[in-house]
């Protein structure tokens, strides 16, 4: 992608947007970008508990915005990962105190001057003005969808108005993909979610526990080595960065039920 | 044999809702207007020739970038 700023975003809340901007914003440090990630949900701060950096928050967004400390001063550098920032969202404050035109100074700024090759802007649920002070920066999305009816829906009215906003680049993160049901024809597949909402997938990141076990410990999946979901996040960074990542076969390996099933001309 | 596996696959249920659903949002029309228009797209057609309500058939289609109306008008 040649889009800086980026916004994660999906319509419906609860589909993994706080979890794909923490993870793939700690992929794109791994694979040496400085990176900033910036929570815009303002009142629900989540970004900076799912990181594990909630003891580290002293200045927020708002903070910033409004001029009461430096930009420096709100940005908490993660420790774990060189070149990875997080600007953590205002819990007291609410949605209308952000104002979309200085939030764009802000992502400008941080691009131009502070030298970070990525911006990662963790959208609030719903297509009302937190989406749109979150999508005023951004040149590129990242549609956070799962396969299921309410997701699809959100997600399609999320990409109208992407595109009404001018936003270009955006793609599809499939989350919480179930192998097993789709190949029982239970879910939506990969192919059906981009012919319905007409993007292509950046990522297709598999159901998987791991996940909530790393936001309990605050510990982003892609800083360990060796989990389905953190291999997938770990790969739609490095397509963000123009690498051609073929997309794995999530499938299992088929045991005795799925051969006979093969060998009887079905799934 | 694979009638023996078959059965009805919940996804493309789903799949043809959505795609219905998105029509009419991406139209921004009440799917229940088009029943209503239905109704009076029959008064209209009857003034000239016979034509039955159940035989009529108004439905939204995606084409591409746009949502296109189509009706389905049988003359007896």
């Amino acid at each position: 992608m040649d889009a800086r700023a980026i916004v994660v975003t999906s319509g419906k809340g609860g589909v993994g947007k706080t979890t794909t901007t923490a993870n793939v914003g700690a992929a794109l440090a791994k694979l040496g970008e400085k990176v900033a990630v910036i929570d815009v949900d303002v009142g629900l701060r989540n970004l900076d508990v799912v990181m594990g950096l909630e003891g580290r928050v002293v200045f927020d967004l708002i903070d910033v915005l409004e001029g009461r400390c430096k930009r420096s001063q709100a940005l908490i550098k993660d420790k774990r990962l060189d070149g990875l920032y997080l600007l953590p969202a205002s819990q007291t404050k609410d949605k209308e105190s952000l104002d979309p035109e200085k939030f764009r100074h802000l992502v400008k700024a941080l691009i131009e001057e502070e030298g970070f090759n990525r911006v990662l802007i963790d959208s609030p649920a719903g297509i009302e003005r937190g989406f749109q002070t979150a999508a005023t920066p951004a040149e590129g999305a990242l549609v956070v969808v799962n396969p299921e009816v309410s997701s699809v829906r959100d997600a399609d009215r999320i990409i109208g108005m992407l595109e009404a906003r001018e936003v270009r680049e955006n793609f599809l993160v499939i989350n919480r993909l179930r192998p097993k049901m789709v190949e029982r024809g239970d879910m939506l597949s990969v192919e059906d979610v981009q012919e319905i909402l007409g993007l292509r997938p950046i990522g297709i990141v598999p159901e998987d526990e791991k996940v909530l076990v790393s936001s309990n410990e605050g510990e982003p999946l892609v800083l360990k080595n060796g989990s389905l979901a953190g291999n997938a996040f770990m790969d739609v960074a490095r397509r963000i960065r123009g690498e051609s990542v073929p997309f794995p076969d999530f499938r299992e390996k088929s045991g005795l039920m799925g051969t006979l099933r093969k060998l009887f001309g079905g799934g | 044999m694979a009638w023996f596996w078959q059965r009805n696959k919940s996804k493309d249920v789903l799949k043809e809702r959505l795609k219905l659903t998105l029509a009419y949002d991406r139209a921004q029309l009440a799917p229940g207007m088009v029943d209503a228009l239905k109704n009076d797209l029959l008064e209209v057609l009857k003034r000239y020739f016979p034509a039955e309500h159940d035989a009529l058939n108004v439905e939204l289609e995606q084409r591409g970038e746009k949502v296109v109306m189509i009706a389905n008008i049988p003359l007896r």
